[in-house]
């Protein structure tokens, strides 16, 4: 049964993740993103979580706890991992090799102060780490949600979208929404006609349903028969730069395709309003929060997904503006996408409001709205 | 010596385990590399126990990689170091599969050392084989964990430093109760019991398995074309510093 109940947002995602049927967490502590892990270490404990056959490890750090992560999607269980800052770095060593085998990791990344170690509390600069961190070309899925709500709503989409499209895909929260207390509106994915995604394993499977020459691009697969078994060899180092070509251009095939599903994005405030705002995650709550206060004077474009970018519905909501105000807790993450979308296709200034590390305040965007 | 082409008594016993891919054959290794007699032997201790189509063959990044079409079974590579929490991860979501963790000397007692530890210190429940040839051979000689004290190697021109790693010992010191033992490459029917008996300590689900294999490497030992030296290397000098037993 649905019901509301007034909790932190990490416990939100707790929650998100065991309605989502995840079976398999793997972790390693770091503020703001532990109480995931308390959450689940907890579920683990019970009586139902025995019986549902949950997982939980502790790794010894997150490049382990990367790569548990990447076995326990091998295996066929839905699994993900929590981290932010310096943990989100270390676990791009394996989302690496997840985008190359196109392995569905799910990752919920609550971002901290960066450069370095940091603040443990907040900023938006882990955007370019999400969406392009490893040594590949980006291919992953990156949500951005704005509220506690979101927190649970995405915490639970996450997994549909990694095990249909099997691309790594990440939550991308902040400290602020993994600390703030809020009513959440909780419910199973039945509840809400959600069906989930079936997983499969990559190794050991003994119902495939989904062959995997279907889905890990073909310079990295063998499959042989013996004696009536099938055999699945995977391998991501490769000999030659046309077997890495290839791997690429399958897997950004993949992507092209599954893109126009996946995207996601909101537009808010009056159509004709002359001044853009384009904002992502918690800032865009308080963009929101703007747009009321501006008295029909301007209007905001949140993508959710960063990644793929929904680049053609922020041409746009660009059409008509004369003024664009792109407001992230960062330096130029969010605003490089928005210049890449938007190159040629405007001449509207561009006001980049980038704080890093610092909240942003809906009075800070009003000041910026009515400024001459 | 009985007539095998009339006998029809005689069995020929084939040279290779039957889990072993032979259309990948001849195997990817240097001519005279120690890896596929360590995967011989344990191809032929899958065999003997009936657990080719029970095994997840996690295999490293360096000369290990080139294992991965070595046999029909399910086989995944990782990345340099990263094989031993892959298949603690996989383990974990499938207690009914043999996890195998195929690693060299580099990736498990170097930049992979962490997650081995940790590993035996949790009495994970996977098998770790360690091919240890005292050097990085793949990447072009490199000084390795294991390299012996005066070895000259590109990274160590004029001789490694006195300080090596007995992982073995090491292990057996944070985990009483784990399978430890090493084998070495050059008496296969040992190496084949050592394999055997680490898998049906696996299967009895016992704990940590843990084998390192004295391996050799005749192209960066530069011995290329000197078996004689190439086995006095591995049989007197290095396992004596690396005693073959178990723990």
């Amino acid at each position: 049964m649905a019901e509301k109940k007034f909790l932190m947002g990490n416990e939100a995602l707790g929650r998100a993740a065991r309605a989502a049927g995840a079976k398999a967490f793997y972790g390693y502590p770091i503020t703001p993103s532990s109480e995931i892990m308390h959450f689940w270490a907890g579920e683990f404990t019970t009586e139902q979580g025995k019986k549902d056959g949950l997982v939980f490890l502790q790794a010894e750090d997150e490049i382990a706890a990367g790569f548990m992560l990447v076995g326990g999607v091998l295996a066929g269980l839905r699994s993900f991992t929590a981290s932010a800052g310096p943990g989100h770095v270390l676990l791009q060593d394996a989302f690496s090799m997840a985008e190359a085998m196109r392995l569905p990791v799910v990752a919920y990344l609550m971002q901290r102060g960066g450069p370095s170690t940091s603040t443990v509390i907040y900023s938006q600069s882990e955007v370019n780490l999400a969406c392009f961190g490893g040594n590949g070309n980006g291919f992953r899925v990156v949500y951005s949600p704005s509220t506690i709500q979101d927190l649970y709503d995405y915490g639970i989409k996450v997994f549909n979208t990694a095990w249909k499209h099997r691309f790594p895909t990440f939550l991308l929260g902040d400290g602020y929404l993994a600390k703030t207390m809020a009513e959440v509106e909780l419910y199973t994915p039945a509840e809400r006609g959600i069906a989930m995604v079936e997983p499969e394993a990559y190794l050991l499977e003994k119902n495939r349903k989904r062959p995997l020459a279907e889905i890990v691009p073909s310079p990295e697969l063998e499959v042989r028969e013996d004696g009536g078994v099938q055999y699945d060899c995977l391998r991501n180092c490769l000999n030659f730069e046309e077997e890495t070509a290839a791997v690429n251009a399958e897997i950004m095939a993949a992507y092209a395709k599954a893109a126009p599903e996946i995207l996601e994005w909101e537009n808010y405030g009056p159509t004709d309003a002359k001044t853009l705002i384009v904002a992502h995650g918690i800032v865009a709550a308080a963009a929101q929060a703007a747009v009321d206060q501006s008295g029909g004077q301007a209007r905001l474009f949140r993508p959710i997904t960063l990644q793929p970018f929904p680049l053609e519905e922020l041409r746009k909501a660009a059409k008509g503006a004369t003024k664009i105000i792109v407001a992230e807790s960062a330096l130029n993450q969010l605003a490089r996408f928005v210049k890449d979308a938007l190159y040629g296709v405007t001449s509207a200034p561009l006001i980049e409001y980038g704080r890093p590390s610092m909240g942003i305040l809906p009075e800070e965007i009003v000041g910026l709205i009515t400024a001459k | 010596m009985p007539d095998m082409t009339t006998n029809q008594n005689v069995q020929i016993r084939s040279a290779f385990p039957k889990c072993v891919r032979i259309d990948s054959k001849p195997h990817l290794f240097c001519p005279g590399c120690g890896h596929p007699e360590v995967l011989k032997a344990l191809g032929f201790a899958i065999d003997e126990l009936g657990l080719q189509a029970k095994t997840a063959f996690g295999i490293d990044i360096g000369c290990s990689l080139l294992a991965w079409d070595y046999f029909n079974m399910d086989t995944v590579e990782t990345h340099h170091g990263r094989t031993i929490p892959t298949m603690v991860g996989f383990k974990r979501a499938n207690p009914d599969a043999v996890a195998i963790a195929y690693v060299g000397d580099g990736g498990a007692y170097a930049i992979g050392l962490s997650h081995l530890m940790n590993a035996a210190v949790r009495d994970e429940k996977i098998f770790v084989i360690v091919v240890n040839n005292a050097v990085y051979a793949m990447t072009g000689g490199q000084e390795a964990p294991t390299t012996l004290p005066g070895m000259k190697v590109s990274t160590a021109p004029s001789g490694a430093d006195e300080h090596y790693m007995k992982a073995p010992e090491m292990i057996r010191n944070v985990n009483p109760t784990a399978f430890v033992a090493r084998g070495i490459t050059s008496v296969q029917p040992a190496l084949k019991m050592l394999m055997k008996d680490a898998l049906k300590f696996y299967l009895d689900g016992k704990g940590f398995v843990f084998v390192e294999v004295l391996s050799q490497c005749p192209l960066n030992w530069k011995t290329m074309d000197k078996p004689q030296e190439t086995f006095d290397f591995l049989e007197k000098t290095l396992a004596k510093a690396y005693p073959v037993k178990r723990y």
